[in-house]
């Protein structure tokens, strides 16, 4: 045990940790980059592509350091986005240090501190290294500066490296054998092992990945997930190096995967603690959450023939997303769908790319909604996550919506915007603390709606990207809710309708209508938009009709462009859904959760 | 074929030349007029490298450009070159491009007698103050005096081109504009909307694309002014922009392009069309007269097109005619029912009177025509 550091990096997105991970793997010989390229890292082009890491991975590093001994260094990778914020806890939860990375050239960022934070959370040790140094527009000395005024750390504890060309990665593989602690616990103790991640395997079924705490496991046993109370018959126990190395046993210290039959990710829990069931831990291992959808909509295909194609594509996503979930559901306007349950935006926007490119659907998400929760006339409590599935108004006695705690960090310079939107999006209870000079951490409770509607996107926009936020649910609180429905051409479509506060909702109705009038493309007559509250119409907007499009000259040369420019406009339309007799595109379903630029 | 036409070839000649560009225009032509006799002999190796692949015609259609800068003796050097090469049937429209601004009466008198028997004359306007808009070189009565002579040199088939919805042009100045082209008695009528094209002067200067003032309303008030005042004329609106005394009367030439009648192409940017290929020439007078002097085809680009990209054409410049779509024809030609695909919709926009279904045939009717494009995205 001695001889074993498990360590994450952690950084701002685009502050190099992937490339960093890269060469770690290479310098210690674990296998060939290209390889190991083409094999694990970034599996998902989704991630490349947003420069975030979604799903954590884990890979064992063998290193002979400067003092002859051997160590295996677990380098424990962490998703980079909010929505995931539990997972990364998680794999935060199985080290006992970490590499905070930070660009030369950019300095210390939002992310920077919000990892920090987390990583201070569970006691770490914390490895400050300045990363680029190589690029022309490095200032090392600025940075130095900053891990000294901002994130209140030593720098003298500093590391610099370019993790493109290896200068400093040797050091740094010295830092983390000579600075972070090795792992404790008694391997005579009964097994307490925690999972931080898992994914499925085609041939294997459910591969879990856990640090390994007290005790040990092997082929054989009986473990026992705790928080889920089901058993398991172990199958294979081993670590990841390029692939997954069998071994004998897993025990205290360790982090590697366990095989053990388990048919799917849903199965498993992220932060559950694995024992054995003949010889259980006294107490599961702190921290476990179970994670529960917060942001639901419903997907239905754009052709209704694509039906059976989706409900496969969503089985098989199913199986490698656990927190995603869904069940049959159908709608007035738009037919069979699915209603499906999300982390958080970013959770939904993945999913439905995923489900576009790997499995090539075109499909309409719904209007974005969280879980509310009627108590009714006769005493009864209804959660209602789908806006369709509203209660009659006369029979509700109570209203509630789920509310969370905002933690913010800003420079205090961006203060007063983002207090004002915390209020316009009905924030309370506000608490604000400056953890060090020309900082500002606060914190607002606010309801969970007001977050997915655009707080994300305007909190990012105010701060310029300075800012991270974070948040927790706490709890219902009443609220004062109505239903908002759009009719397109007199036409309830049921999947626009939202629930929203009563204060809200008048200015809701404006922006839905003001949104869909952009998104909407015309058509061959005029198209009514109108927002309702029970029978009432409160917003209305019109899409114009055609009135003249054809060109005056067609002959020879215009015939070409002609076509293709109507080629176009075909496709574009295959990407519509026909709602009555209006057309109406993908995006309009999300749009209308978008503010105002200004606003 | 739509109305029993035979699918015999037409030939179009562009002559690349002008005196100066006008404003709104964007066909290739360059004003370096003393080119003119190089072109002509790159023109007549050029009709030679096509002799083999098309041998008759039934069209000819000289436009530009301003081919009317050509000599007339220029103009039935030319004719007889085409003769010499090709085989024109008997009874062929043999068109001819006109600027008001260029010819005498004996001028015209020549080029009739050279075989020219259908003259489209620029009229554009019967304003002097929208034609100095335009950039036009000549005025209101030189264009009248261009009408009055070519039917005095014996032409019967005398078309003439006017362009409408011109900044500050009222619908009532378009009225009077048409009711002194309907007093002039004209075969045949081109009425077009001015189209502010990104890369035209006008289009720079007024910044603006698509129609010229912007508004699509006051853009289709125009489109049915022009077909109610016309088509109570006498005319037929038979595609978007054309109007004919009697389907005779009808550019023989145009109608090609609308329902995928072979075409050959000669001369700068000028586009061709067999079987389902399509290709153009380069758009370039020098790098013509290059290609050309090595005994080349000057053809910049081609398309093959497949049968779905031939569907789409036919169903889209079929909804710009009178005529429209011949149900079993296009069935026919490109394996899909339209009536059985898009029921739905085709009787929705019948219902709302932009297409008129009857006889297995699919008709826009005037307002159908004002949205042409967006219905053939059905």
């Amino acid at each position: 045990m001695q001889n074993i550091r498990n360590f994450s990096i952690i950084a701002h997105i685009d502050h190099g940790k992937s490339t960093l991970a890269d060469r770690l793997i290479m310098k210690t010989g674990a296998c060939d980059l290209r390889i190991y390229k083409d094999q694990m890292l970034d599996s998902m082009d989704i991630e490349r592509e947003r420069g975030i890491t979604i799903k954590s991975h884990a890979i064992s590093l063998p290193y002979t350091a400067s003092d002859g001994e051997t160590y295996t260094l677990n380098l424990i990778d962490t998703p980079g986005h909010v929505d995931f914020s539990y997972e990364v806890s998680r794999s935060l939860a199985s080290c006992e240090g970490v590499l905070l990375l930070i660009d030369a050239a950019q300095g210390v960022q939002a992310q920077t501190l919000a990892n920090l934070y987390l990583a201070m959370e569970h006691d770490l040790e914390i490895i400050p290294v300045i990363n680029k140094i190589d690029l022309p527009a490095a200032d090392v000395e600025r940075v130095l500066e900053q891990i000294d005024s901002e994130l209140g750390l030593d720098p003298a504890t500093h590391l610099a490296c370019s993790a493109k060309d290896g200068t400093g990665v040797d050091e740094i593989l010295e830092a983390i054998v000579r600075r972070i602690p090795p792992p404790r616990g008694e391997a005579e103790d009964p097994l307490a092992a925690l999972i931080f991640d898992a994914y499925y395997d085609a041939y294997r079924g459910t591969v879990i990945n856990c640090r390994v705490f007290d005790g040990e496991v092997k082929a054989g046993d009986t473990i026992r997930f705790m928080f889920n109370d089901s058993i398991y018959r172990v199958e294979e126990v081993g670590r990841f190096l390029l692939d997954r190395q069998k071994r004998d046993t897993l025990s205290a210290g360790e982090v590697g995967y366990i095989i053990a039959g388990v048919k799917t990710v849903s199965s498993v829990s992220i932060g559950d603690t694995i024992t054995l069931d003949d010889r259980p831990c006294a107490q599961p291992l702190p921290g476990f959450k179970k994670v529960k959808p917060v942001v639901f909509a419903s997907i239905y295909p754009i052709a209704s023939d694509d039906y059976e194609d989706l409900s496969d594509a969503l089985e098989k996503y199913k199986l490698n997303d656990a927190a995603f979930i869904y069940e049959k559901d159908s709608s007035a306007a738009l037919g069979q769908g699915f209603r499906c349950g999300f982390l958080g935006l970013l959770h939904l926007d993945i999913v439905q790319e995923r489900l576009e490119r790997e499995y090539g659907l075109n499909i309409i998400l719904s209007v974005p909604s969280v879980r509310y929760r009627f108590t009714l006339k006769d005493g009864a409590e209804l959660y209602v996550d789908n806006p369709a599935h509203y209660p009659n108004p006369m029979s509700i006695i109570k209203s509630e919506e789920p509310y969370i705690r905002a933690s913010m960090m800003l420079p205090d310079r961006y203060l007063g915007a983002v207090m004002t939107l915390c209020i316009d999006r009905r924030g309370v209870n506000s608490n604000m603390r400056y953890p060090s000079p020309g900082r500002v951490e606060l914190s607002y409770e606010m309801p969970l709606s007001e977050v997915i509607f655009d707080f994300y996107d305007r909190f990012k926009s105010v701060t310029q990207g300075y800012g991270s936020f974070d948040y927790d649910l706490i709890d219902y609180r009443t609220s004062n809710l109505v239903l908002l429905d759009i009719l397109v051409n007199g036409e309830k479509v049921d999947a626009l309708s939202q629930i929203v506060h009563r204060d809200r909702a008048r200015a809701r109705g404006v922006l839905a209508c003001d949104r869909l009038k952009d998104e909407i493309p015309r058509q061959m007559y005029k198209i009514a938009i109108q927002g309702a509250i029970g029978g009432e119409i409160i917003s209305r907007s019109t899409v114009s009709a055609f009135r003249k499009d054809v060109t005056a000259k067609c002959y020879g040369g215009d015939i070409t462009r002609k076509r293709k420019l109507l080629e176009k406009q075909k496709e574009g339309k295959k990407r519509m859904k026909m709602v009555g007799s209006v057309s109406i595109p993908q995006s309009a379903f999300l749009a209308v959760l978008k503010s105002d630029k200004d606003s | 074929m739509t109305t029993g036409r035979a699918h015999i070839p037409g030939l179009y000649i562009h002559f690349p030349f002008c005196r100066s560009k006008c404003g709104y225009c964007d066909f290739y032509s360059v004003t370096e007029t003393s080119l003119i006799s190089s072109f002509l002999e790159a023109l007549s190796m050029e009709a030679a490298l096509y002799r083999e692949e098309f041998t008759a015609f039934d069209t000819v259609y000289l436009g530009g450009g301003t081919p009317s800068l050509m000599a007339p003796d220029q103009v039935e050097a030319l004719l007889e070159m085409v003769l010499d090469t090709f085989t024109i049937l008997a009874n062929a429209e043999i068109t001819m491009e006109l600027n008001p601004a260029d010819l005498t009466r004996e001028d015209l008198r020549v080029l009739r007698r050279a075989g020219i028997n259908r003259v489209n004359i620029g009229v554009q306007s019967f304003h002097d103050r929208e034609l100095q808009f335009l950039g036009r070189r000549h005025d209101r009565r030189q264009a009248m005096k261009a009408l009055e002579w070519a039917g005095y040199a014996g032409f019967d088939n005398i078309g003439l081109d006017l362009i409408y919805n011109l900044p500050h042009q009222s619908l009532e100045d378009w009225r009077a504009s048409l009711m002194q082209a309907i007093a002039l008695r004209p075969a045949h009528l081109s009425c077009y909307e001015l189209e502010l094209k990104a890369d035209t002067p006008l289009g720079r200067k007024l910044g603006q694309r698509g129609h010229g003032r912007g508004s699509e309303d006051l853009a289709r008030e125009f489109f049915i002014k022009t077909s109610g005042v016309l088509e109570d004329a006498g005319y037929i609106h038979y595609e978007v922009s054309n109007f004919a005394a009697g389907m005779d009367k009808a550019s023989q030439h145009n109608r090609k392009y609308w329902d995928h009648t072979p075409y050959l192409g000669l001369g700068p940017a000028a586009h061709s069309f067999e079987g389902a290929s399509r290709w153009w020439n380069r758009s370039s007078l020098q790098s013509y007269l290059a290609d050309l002097s090595r005994r080349e085809r000057p053809v910049e680009g081609r398309e093959d097109l497949g049968p779905q990209e031939l569907a789409m054409e036919a169903l889209f410049l079929g909804l710009r005619t009178r005529d429209g779509i011949d149900l079993d024809r296009y069935a026919r030609l490109y394996g899909r029912d339209l009536m059985r695909e898009n029921r739905r919709q085709l009787e929705e926009w019948s219902r709302l009177g932009l297409v008129e279904i009857a006889s297995r045939r699919i008709r826009p009717t005037r307002s159908g025509m004002a949205v042409a494009d967006a219905l053939a995205v059905m």
